[in-house]
């Protein structure tokens, strides 16, 4: 192998790959693209606006810290500044995007070494940020309501909670859709179907591992079964509901699943999963703020280190160490 | 990790401990006689002498902890969170057994805390920090991220 002008002799095996960090992050980009889409289609310009300055911020973050006058890089400021602008709701004013992205990448990558490093998931610290300074911008009573194909609405005029918020609201949307996402919400978890169909992608071209989205939607449904407090008459549909309400989807497929603030062991990833639900869910159905999914998933990267320690396979063909 | 769940255990057991003997002392000493203005002296005292206890069993029992844990087990005494608990317990007017449940769940709220940030840290020894953030500036700043997501269990158990 030939690097710089140098020859480097390595051992066998040599395997060659064709991805790297930037073909990834492009998968991913294409795989939240349907999510973007449905936000435009359903919540109008504003989200247009809301997703372009989200991914221009964090790119423009990236590129000050770093010092390099390269926009796109390796593509993970584009993936972190799109998740940021698709938990969003749709009426955030434009500097509060800003702020959440530039938090995003300073705070919650940089400061710990940059890409490949970070503890916690980068969109999931901006968005905590966000809820925490601005609580009035990112919750409360200026949810707009989607308007489907209504492009040139303002969103000030309609106002409707996340529907996870009150059980009035809730019981006033059926579960289709809900799927479908003509609901309010943020930006980007509203359609299930879309989350859904980038997803498979994923799956399929093996970024992320079906265990953590299966740990952690399989949970939410369980327990919303078993505790969900009756939005429907039928237990099954409030399952169904509280996988399909907020940021399950999109926290479970795209978040949950960053390769690097999370386990890195079959089982490990399992436990992640379940995890993230669990605490979902607790937030949900007993805590003050509607929706636990930010949370969940930060806590969840804070104990990643403990549970890979606690999941490394066995070894075979190794010496028994009490032998 | 191995030291910091030693760590987690004597401060289990001091704040155990501590919050027992403290609420003890208070009720059937300090408040009969009126001597309400001693109890942080006496707090401390008590802190203090559980904290030696722990350092001369552990020193005895596992030498290779107590070399790990080095100048941080006798700082136990100085630990803020088990002087809080004491006060609290007595402040709030618990019950014997409130006062030994919130002694108890309180330190194993440390002890979760301080497991976290261990698993956090051996993780960012790998990590290429930048220069001027290394030690204890991304181990702020690691802190206050944790901060914010432990704030999603706000409100959850308002009494």
């Amino acid at each position: 192998m030939v690097i710089n002008g140098k020859l480097i002799v390595s051992s066998s095996p040599h395997i060659k790959s064709v991805e790297s960090i930037q073909s990834v992050m492009t998968d991913v980009l294409i795989a939240l693209f349907p999510a973007a889409l449905m936000a435009v289609l359903l919540f109008g310009y504003r989200a247009l606006l809301t997703i372009i300055i989200g991914v221009f911020s964090a790119m423009l973050a990236e590129a000050i810290w770093r010092r390099k006058r390269d926009l796109f890089s390796d593509g993970s400021a584009a993936v972190t500044g799109l998740l940021l602008a698709l938990i969003l709701p749709a009426a955030v004013p434009w500097w509060v995007v800003v702020i959440g992205s530039f938090s995003a990448i300073i705070i919650g990558k940089q400061v710990f070494g940059g890409i490949g490093y970070n503890i916690f998931n980068p969109a999931l610290v901006g968005r905590a940020i966000l809820v925490v300074s601005w609580g009035g911008h990112m919750a409360g009573d200026i949810w707009p309501s989607p308007q489907p194909f209504a492009f040139g609405y303002d969103a000030a005029i309609v106002t409707g909670a996340t529907v996870l918020a009150s059980r009035e609201l809730a019981v006033t949307f059926s579960l289709p859709e809900m799927f479908i996402g003509n609901i309010p919400g943020s930006l980007g978890e509203t359609s299930a179907l879309a989350l859904l169909i980038g997803g498979i992608w994923l799956v399929y071209k093996g970024h992320i591992d079906y265990r953590i989205p299966g740990g952690f939607i399989g949970t939410v449904f369980i327990l919303g079964l078993l505790f969900g407090g009756g939005f429907y008459a039928n237990n099954l549909m409030t399952g169904l509901f509280h996988v399909v309400a907020g940021g399950v989807m999109i926290g479970a497929i795209y978040m949950a699943t960053d390769f690097v603030s999370t386990p890195v062991t079959p089982v490990g990833r399992l436990i992640f999963g379940i995890g993230c639900g669990v605490i979902t869910m607790l937030i949900r159905l007993w805590g003050t703020l509607p929706e636990g999914v930010t949370f969940g998933i930060l806590l969840m990267n804070a104990v990643t280190p403990i549970i890979d320690n606690f999941t490394i396979p066995r070894q075979f063909g190794g010496v028994n160490k009490s032998a | 990790m191995e030291t910091a769940i030693g760590m987690s255990m004597a401060v289990v057991f001091v704040m155990t401990m501590a919050t027992i003997v403290t609420w003890l002392l208070f009720t059937f000493v300090l408040e009969p006689f009126n001597l309400q203005y001693l109890q942080i002296v006496t707090f401390i005292l008590v802190i203090a002498s559980l904290v030696q206890l722990v350092e001369t069993t552990l020193r005895k029992i596992s030498p290779t902890l107590y070399q790990g844990l080095g100048i941080f087990l006798p700082l136990i005494t100085t630990n803020c969170a088990i002087m809080a608990v004491a006060l609290l317990a007595v402040r709030e007017e618990f019950v014997f057994i409130e006062a030994v449940v919130f002694g108890v769940a309180a330190s194993l709220g440390f002890s979760l805390a301080l497991v976290i940030m261990a698993g956090i840290r051996e993780r960012l020894e790998l990590a290429e920090i930048p220069d001027v953030l290394q030690g204890s500036a991304v181990t702020l700043i690691t802190a206050g991220i944790l901060s914010l997501a432990f704030m999603g269990f706000r409100g959850m158990l308002s009494l």
